[in-house]
């Protein structure tokens, strides 16, 4: 059971295959021009693109030849800047889309619905009475009062302040728990599709860079392009050796193990994630238990609340710096500041290395 | 006052709004959503009767109307009168050089609606049909009833291309500019003054009507 979506496209070039879960939260995330927008706007078609194969549990929405009218598709709409008809009151924006069902029965809907979205108090305001995420949650509820079977939603908490956004997280999860409808969100915040995506779909140029899991592609990028995308600031060149069946990642002067499963020889290119950058603790000695133990020297260090990152050369690699993230407080304990020698190490199945070597 | 000749112009003017207003809707609202290249130059030729002056207009419209014009030839078949220097002939040259004060301001308020909005009307199930009327003609009223005040109001004041078309005929195609006209000619002060007070009333209250209704628009957009 899934929404099958082949798109290709000449403006904006699109090249997009994918099979996404039914009943899920799937976020296509990608940088600014990268065709995301372009692509959710297909399964309503309200895009018009060259060739479209889409179909959802089986039922065909575009052959290629023939499609399905817009307003015929089982769909629900929540755009940027929410479409609200400006003219009509909270209500009559969710009554328009019930114009299916009988008058009285249809005010009850819409009343539900609005009450679903807690934004019951609004019924009688018009737009422009209404703040951000009131206007927000009003289009969320006029787009889910027709019981859609797919929800796309464009970037729809990008107009609202940073409390609201958090609060709206989790309404909209919630409301996914009751209602599990297959939901396509369009993102260009990785922390955004992180807690709400159980599945994501990095775009890059109108096509798929990696798709899968939220929390494997996170943390295991198939490629430079996927990590770049990610924004993984450890992103270096090295050289694999195989000895005695054993790999490891040559990076200057050291010697990394690596997992099991990566074999090759040759230049490659590696990254890790700031947050598998391990700090070794000074009291404590270096132990058989540390997989590649590094030496660096802190070059500057940053505190946002909580966390802290910490930004390192390691020894032996004049200009590589690499980014370790750490609660504020180890920062504290250990008087981690600028120019201070830092020990840490990186687990062998934390490396992840591109190129043909894998 | 030349009460027969402002009833003749209150009658045109109401004739005009009857048969231009819709052709002006569907236009205009054909022309907001329109893409090409062509789409300069359609505009253009609708928006002519703003420079042309109204002689040439009024030639023009002369030309087509006369007895060795094919419409005018139609027309005198049909009806057994001439088309030129006749209450319908005036009807059809208000209609023509009122065109661009009917279709710009009700092609401006389509434009101004925001493609998202209707977007999301079609994504609420809404047919083309109820797509305009639920949502188009609503939030472009202000525009389609700034266009009719504009087009009655300018109908009943318009001079070179009524005399052009219609002549002077009391009764039948003297409207209240050319009897202010007539007036003056005959030293008629008195009327000419009282007649072109009442004009110069309407005039001030259609513009106010207008920007008021512009003002009006511009509150509704912003949501």
């Amino acid at each position: 059971m899934t929404l099958a979506i082949e798109v290709r496209h000449d403006a904006p070039l699109l090249d997009f295959c994918a099979e996404l879960p039914e009943g899920k939260i799937t976020a296509l995330v990608g940088p600014s021009g990268s065709g995301k927008t372009s692509l959710l706007r297909a399964p309503a078609r309200l895009l018009r693109p060259r060739h479209a194969q889409i179909t959802l549990a089986g039922e065909v929405w575009d052959d290629g030849e023939h499609h399905l009218p817009t307003r015929q598709r089982p769909i629900g709409f929540v755009p940027q800047h929410y479409g609200l008809f400006p003219h009509l009151t909270a209500l009559g924006n969710v009554e328009t889309s019930l114009l299916a069902v009988p008058g009285p029965a249809r005010r009850q809907r819409a009343l539900e619905c609005l009450d679903t979205a807690h934004v019951a108090e609004c019924a009688g305001r018009l737009p422009r009475q209404l703040s951000g995420g009131q206007k927000q949650r009003v289009a969320l509820a006029r787009a889910l009062a027709r019981d859609p079977r797919l929800l796309l939603l464009d970037e729809p908490f990008s107009a609202v302040d940073r409390a609201t956004r958090k609060s709206l997280y989790v309404e909209l999860r919630q409301l996914h728990a009751r209602q599990p409808t297959t939901m396509l969100l369009v993102t260009h915040d990785l922390d955004e599709a992180a807690q709400l995506a159980s599945h994501l779909v990095l775009i890059d140029a109108g096509q798929t860079v990696q798709a899968g899991p939220t929390a494997e592609v996170l943390t295991r990028p198939h490629s430079e392009t996927a990590a770049r995308l990610l924004d993984i600031p450890n992103l270096f060149g090295g050289r694999l050796e195989t000895h005695e069946e054993r790999t490891r990642l040559c990076w200057g002067p050291h010697r990394l193990s690596m997992g099991r499963s990566v074999k090759g020889e040759g230049a490659c290119r590696f990254a890790f994630l700031p947050q598998n950058v391990l700090l070794v603790r000074p009291d404590k000695p270096w132990g058989g238990h540390l997989e590649n133990p590094l030496d660096g020297s802190a070059t500057d260090v940053l505190v946002l609340g909580p966390e802290a990152v910490v930004w390192i050369e390691p020894a032996g690699l004049p200009g590589e710096i690499l980014q370790m993230r750490l609660p504020t407080r180890a920062l504290d304990r250990y008087k981690i500041v600028p120019g201070s020698p830092v020990q840490f190490s990186v687990r062998a199945a934390d490396l992840i290395v591109f190129s043909n070597s894998q | 006052m030349d009460w027969p000749a402002i009833t003749l112009s209150l009658k045109l003017a109401t004739a005009t709004l009857a048969v231009l207003l819709p052709l002006a809707l569907f236009a205009a609202r054909q022309l907001a959503r329109w893409q090409s290249a062509a789409r300069p130059w359609v505009e253009g030729l609708l928006a002519l009767p703003l420079v042309l002056p109204p002689t040439v207009i009024g030639y023009y419209l002369l030309v087509a109307m006369g007895g060795h014009s094919p419409l005018g030839r139609w027309f005198e078949q049909a009806t057994g009168a001439t088309l030129a220097f006749s209450f319908t002939g005036l009807v059809v040259a208000s209609v023509v050089f009122n065109i661009p004060f009917a279709v710009q301001p009700m092609q401006r308020a389509f434009e101004a609606i925001d493609p998202e909005v209707l977007e999301s009307a079609k994504c609420c199930g809404l047919s083309a049909w109820q797509s305009f009327t639920r949502i188009e003609l609503p939030l472009a009223w202000p525009g389609i009833l700034s266009a009719a005040v504009m087009t009655f109001a300018h109908t009943l004041g318009e001079f070179g291309v009524v005399l052009m078309v219609g002549g002077n005929i009391p009764g039948e195609t003297q409207t209240v500019a050319i009897a202010i006209y007539d007036r003056v000619q005959s030293f008629d002060h008195g009327a000419a003054g009282a007649m072109s007070l009442a004009l110069l009333l309407v005039s001030l209250a259609t513009i106010a009507v207008s920007y008021g209704l512009a003002d009006r628009l511009l509150k509704t957009r912003r949501t």
